[in-house]
């Protein structure tokens, strides 16, 4: 454990605008810390160089998910468990609940969050291929109000996005326009379980007679962010699922990416493989 | 930092401590309170040996900086057994070979026992994907994996 | 209990681990006891130019030790003392350690740690056992090379002109991360005035005590080692001990306080001990009817930076390394060779892992040239009774290679599977890629005990000793490290004197209160110890025959009504027993040859993998273990044993790949570095059957080890059959499968 632990700050103020206050009046001073699951683990290799952290684990506002004939609206706290046990959730985002089920194990999924996973911003994440490909939106709030951005664009760089110092996320918003879609989603990484991702891949696509129609494709650990690949899926769009689709496809997708090699796997191997579930997702639109 | 107040039940016990916020749960358990059954494997929440259960939930202690118990409701490996008897889960990992050298043992007990509260008749895959954050390097899972099934007979 | 061998009796300290309340090194905690930290190197090789002490730390309260303030000397005894405890002047690899510092608040050791900066003049290092062979750069003695093997018999030169078919291959494996879930630890207590004290995670007291006796140049009785419940050892434990209770005993002999050394994972994956990477060459001639006529085997493996136990890793890997068959010319040459990586050193195996995965992988290819399947490749050479062995031992047990082949493929159905395999392989599905399924198998046997006259130089005595309460305590060196020592010893114990089983105490091992009973490895505790604490109850139940205490058919209640009555008569009521070799067994040391061990367990492991095309991932989904290891002591811990080293040794194959960067592994997290969990291992179905060993207790073998040489080969083998092609290196990673799979397809597409 290589943490100095006196020289880190965790205050835990009872109420969201108390917190919103506090990053209002020392804007960058204060982080947010949700279950620490990314932070603990930083912080216990000796690498968490932020000091002052802001508990936000005991807000209820952040909690619940809520259901209307639109949307499905997820408090940022939202924990991996929560999204796994979600009726509607497993019925009709079933890519984002196949996500929380192969993040870490159980233990990891219970005190894991959706927001926090979001502005840990690792391009490895499995959550965000999901939300991506699901056009999730998040909220953030400051004491000068709230906003919602669309997901896809909020990250503009490694470990950096669209978020201001005095803003919270405070919940994530799916619209519900799934019915009737094919679902796919794969993370391959170092082993079945507790595994960080070597390639992430979700996507969702209707079928217009025999012919791709909507679809949606994001890709994780293959970028310096998770890339929702809007070229391909235009490749693919209005066309036949066949072979020369894919390759066409496929060589779209070649240039939608970046993959390196690092600890874990090899660019080539995050490459092949990702092209290797493209092909395999187009198959499944086949059927 | 100062340190501050923290106040948390363990094993049906309430608790005030003065500690640093950040200071992990793990280390307040085994060091301000003397629980040493709950141990470190990896500090890094892969391994689960320091798997306790927070207010009905089990997580890894070395995740949790203990600023966000206050007021939470946990147990340890020494709140399992009974007062006079040992859980059948104990038991069962005695009689089985679920515990080799056993400095697993601690957190596979609580997952197992977390796991069939909330699923009383588990399939194999159940208990394999229950299991699969706490990780054993003596037994190869196999006997933990019959041990489980047989603490539900 | 009546007979308790061979009855899966529960594990003596069950409750204990069960409940939390065993107690292991980081639960202890001793008055005014300091934190210590060792402070490395952060280079491979160079000159220790110099050391700041940086930041804002209050330095006069900190206990700091260097080299020059070892009071005896500075070296770790073993085999060849050349590691230092604390580096002097140079460092021959990174983490190498170079300073200790202690302080009473744990969190400012590790803030203090982290400022010292070690200053390093580098020179060229070396990192690979290649680059070491080549000898560019001389990094240790005068040619690299800790220790030579020649194992020479017949005339393999002459065979070559003989043959019908030469066969050649190379194989290599990689390091590996022993992972015991405890990282390693030590408290110490030491002063001029009274000695030194350690309590540690350890294998091997004895080890530790002849360690420390050097380092503080005491005398035996001065220097105490105990050893504290231990979670996992699995030869991580065997050696490395030596060095960090040192480093704690230093730091509380300059610091006059208790002192505590307790690694993070991130320290002990990077700083302690591996498996030791290999490289085997092999050289096959055969006959076109598939008989073995020579083996010529090239077998090197990289010790690091310093010799450890290399030269024994060496030797076993060598004796392994020809395998269960009988071949009239064998040549083996060995060496372990010095690189500038942390010292590699035991793990489960020894060597044997290494040597036989390479042997296993050739056999199926030399089965290919000639046209045999690999099973009937190897039941025309199998070993039998009356015939030698590379080392030119004869083999005076019943052996019967074949009916265990014969039952491990009927176990794991392997015909069937084989051929429905072969037909679902070939078949097109409606999804661009398909998962391939295949099975292999592996043939093997494992010595067990110290080769050769190792266990007589050991000279291993177990104590016995009867309390007035009745009790009888056993007092040896072995440890309990999770394979179930405690357990066997009272089985043993208690059968030899027909009491219970809670009648027996086995004592903490604490070499102030216990004989030497030799190290906790090499497959020995059961066989040899075991067989010694027989002995010595034995000699216990005598004393009291011969004192007309206890007469036939003695009750439990009446043998314990005899031990109080003779210790209130008499006192002290004692016995020991030392090993005695067994007969006719006739190792030469300078030659190589003759019987290497008394008693080999023989096994025949087989695997069945899948493929995934598009992940380029191979799964182990069924595993059968089947060995023959004399009697089966306690069921339940002898199958456990097996389940342990298999899920061990599948992830040597497929899982566990240590990233190196200049001489040092930078993926020393468990989160980088991965070991199966419990979705990821498939049914390790385990079988045993029984011949008898006349020197073990209950006619047991030793089977620590055994588990971890078969997993791999066979693995490899069943991956050659899904896909085609044949892999030579473990762990075989995805990666390496994506490379192969993708240059086949584009030469196949042209």
């Amino acid at each position: 454990m290589r943490a100095y632990i006196p020289s880190y700050q965790l205050t835990t103020p009872t109420s969201l605008a108390d917190v919103l206050s506090l990053l209002a009046n020392e804007p960058g001073i204060w982080k947010p810390f949700a279950g620490g699951t990314d932070l603990m683990v930083l912080l216990e290799a000796g690498r968490l160089d932020h000091r002052n952290y802001v508990n936000i684990w005991q807000l209820a506002e952040l909690r619940g998910i809520e259901v209307n004939n639109d949307h499905v609206t997820l408090g940022a706290l939202t924990t991996y468990t929560d999204v796994q046990t979600h009726p509607v959730l497993r019925t009709e985002f079933p890519m984002l609940c196949q996500a929380a089920g192969e993040t870490g194990g159980l233990a990891v999924q219970n005190r894991g969050t959706l927001g926090g996973n979001i502005v840990n911003a690792s391009p490895a994440a499995d959550s965000p291929p999901a939300l991506l490909a699901y056009d999730a939106e998040v909220e953030l709030v400051s004491t000068q109000g709230s906003r919602w951005l669309p997901y896809q664009g909020f990250h503009t760089g490694y470990k950096q996005m669209l978020i201001r110092p005095d803003e919270l996320l405070t919940r994530i918003r799916l619209p519900r326009n799934t019915t009737g879609a094919t679902h796919y989603y794969r993370k391959v990484g170092t082993r079945k379980a507790q595994a960080i991702s070597k390639v992430c891949f979700a996507g969702v696509a209707r079928t217009n007679s025999g012919h791709v129609g909507d679809v949606r494709i994001a890709v994780g650990s293959v970028a310096p962010i998770v890339v929702r690949c809007v070229q391909t899926e235009n490749a693919l769009k209005d066309q036949s699922p066949d072979a020369a689709t894919v390759k066409s496809a496929q060589a779209t997708l070649r240039r939608e990416i970046s993959p390196i090699d690092d600890i874990r796997s090899t660019a080539n191997y995050r490459l092949q493989v990702a092209l290797n579930l493209l092909a395999d997702f187009v198959a499944t639109l086949k059927s | 930092m100062n340190k501050s107040e923290v106040s948390f039940k363990v094993n049906g016990r309430q608790h005030r401590v003065e500690v640093f916020p950040m200071a992990r749960l793990l280390d307040v358990l085994r060091e301000e309170l003397q629980l040493t059954g709950t141990k470190e494997g990896c500090g890094e929440g892969e391994c689960g040996a320091c798997t306790v259960n927070i207010d009905g939930r089990i997580v890894n202690s070395c995740l949790v900086p203990v600023a966000q118990v206050d007021g939470s409701e946990i147990t340890t490996i020494e709140g399992v057994a009974g007062e006079a008897e040992l859980h059948a889960v104990q038991q069962a990992f005695i009689e089985h070979g679920g515990a080799q050298c056993g400095i697993c043992t601690p957190g596979m007990v609580l997952a197992a026992i977390d796991l069939l509260e909330r699923n009383p008749k588990p399939t194999e895959a159940d208990i394999r994907t229950a299991l699969a954050g706490n990780l054993c390097r003596c037994t190869g899972y196999m006997k933990i994996f019959e041990s489980v099934v047989k603490a539900i007979e | 209990m009546d007979n308790p061998i061979g009855k899966s009796v529960p594990r003596k300290e069950g409750r204990k681990k069960v409940t939390g309340q065993a107690l292991y090194i980081d639960d202890l905690s001793f008055p005014e006891m300091l934190h210590g930290a060792t402070v490395r190197s952060p280079r491979p090789r160079g000159r220790i130019k110099n050391i700041n002490f940086g930041g804002n730390i209050p330095w006069d309260e900190f206990t700091v030790v260097t080299a020059k303030d070892v009071p005896g000397a500075n070296y770790v005894a073993l085999i060849l003392n050349d590691q230092p405890y604390l580096a002097e002047g140079f460092v021959n690899h990174a983490e190498e350690p170079v300073l200790l510092i202690a302080h009473r608040d744990k969190y400012l050791v590790e803030e203090a740690r982290r400022n010292i900066a070690i200053e390093i003049e580098e020179q060229p290092a070396v990192f690979t056992l290649e680059e070491s062979l080549a000898k560019k750069e001389i990094v240790w003695g005068e040619d690299n090379v800790f220790k030579k093997f020649l194992v020479d018999k017949g005339n393999v030169d002459e065979a070559w002109a003989t043959a019908d078919f030469i066969v050649e291959g190379e194989y290599e494996t990689g390091a590996q991360e022993q992972l015991y879930i405890e990282n390693n630890g030590a408290i110490a207590v030491a002063n001029p005035a009274e000695g030194v004290t350690v309590w540690g995670s350890m294998q091997c007291p004895y080890y530790v005590h002849k360690a420390l006796v050097k380092l503080f140049d005491l005398p035996d009785e001065k220097i105490r080692i105990i050893q504290t419940e231990t979670g996992g050892g699995f030869g991580g434990k065997e050696e490395y001990p030596s060095l960090i209770a040192g480093h704690a005993a230093l730091l509380a002999w300059k610091s006059g306080k208790p002192v505590k050394i307790i690694y993070d994972r991130a320290e002990d994956m990077a700083a302690t001990t591996k498996r030791h990477p290999s490289r085997t060459r092999h050289k096959t001639a055969v006959s076109k009817d598939g008989k073995l006529l020579a083996m010529e085997i090239d077998f090197t493996i990289d010790g690091g930076a310093y010799c450890t136990l290399s030269p024994v890793v060496l030797s076993r890997g060598t004796i392994h390394a020809a395998g269960p068959y009988f071949c009239p010319n064998v040549r083996i040459h060995s060496r372990a060779v010095a690189t500038n990586v942390p010292p590699h050193g035991a793990f489960r195996g020894f060597g044997a892992p290494q040597s036989i995965f390479a042997q296993e992988r050739h056999m199926d290819q030399v089965a290919r040239v000639v046209s045999l399947t690999p099973e009937e490749f190897r039941r025309r050479n199998f070993i039998r009774e009356g015939e030698t062995t590379a080392t030119s031992q004869v083999i005076h047990e019943r052996v019967d290679m074949n009916g265990l082949l014969d039952r491990a493929l009927q176990l794991s159905d392997y015909h069937a599977k084989r051929e429905r395999f072969a037909l679902a392989n070939s078949a097109n599905g409606n999804r661009p890629f398909r998962k391939k399924r295949g099975i292999g198998f592996a043939t093997f046997m494992h010595g067990a005990g110290f080769t050769g006259s190792g266990e007589v130089y050991l000279q291993s005595v177990v104590s016995a000793e009867a309390t007035i309460d009745g009790q009888v305590q056993i007092l040896a060196a072995s440890t309990e490290i999770g394979q179930g020592t405690n357990t066997i010893f009272s089985q043993i114990a208690s059968e030899a004197l027909g009491v219970d089983f809670d009648t027996i105490e086995i004592v903490q091992p604490d070499t102030g209160r216990v004989p030497n009973s030799g190290p906790t490895v090499a497959s020995r505790t059961s066989m040899v110890v075991g067989k010694l604490v027989e002995s010595a109850v034995t000699a216990l139940k005598q004393t009291l025959i011969g004192a007309g205490l206890l007469a036939d058919g003695y009750t439990a209640s009446g043998f314990r009504a005899a031990c109080r009555d003779y210790v209130t008569r008499f006192g002290p009521l004692k016995a020991s027993a030392t090993y005695q070799p067994p007969p006719n067994i006739y190792w030469d040391d300078d030659k190589y040859q003759g019987d290497a061990y008394g008693a080999y367990a023989w096994a025949v492991y087989v695997a069945e993998v899948s493929y995934d095309e598009l992940t380029y991932e191979a799964r182990v989904e069924d595993f059968v273990a089947l060995q023959e290891v004399g009697r089966v002591l306690n069921p339940v811990l002898a199958a456990g044993q097996i389940e342990g080293g298999v899920a061990q040794a599948i992830g040597f194959t497929l899982f566990e790949n240590v990233v190196w960067k200049d001489g040092r592994m930078i993926n020393n997290q468990m989160t980088n570095y991965i070991i199966p969990t419990p979705v990821d291992i498939p049914p390790i179905r385990v079988y045993f059957e029984e011949n008898p060993y006349a020197y073990g207790p209950g006619g047991a073998k030793g089977i620590g080890e055994l588990p971890m040489d078969g997993a791999a080969p066979a693995i490899l083998n069943a991956i050659e059959n899904a896909t085609g092609t044949s892999f030579t290196h473990v762990p075989l990673m995805p990666e390496l499968l994506m490379e192969r799979h993708e240059q086949e397809r584009s030469l196949v597409q042209g």
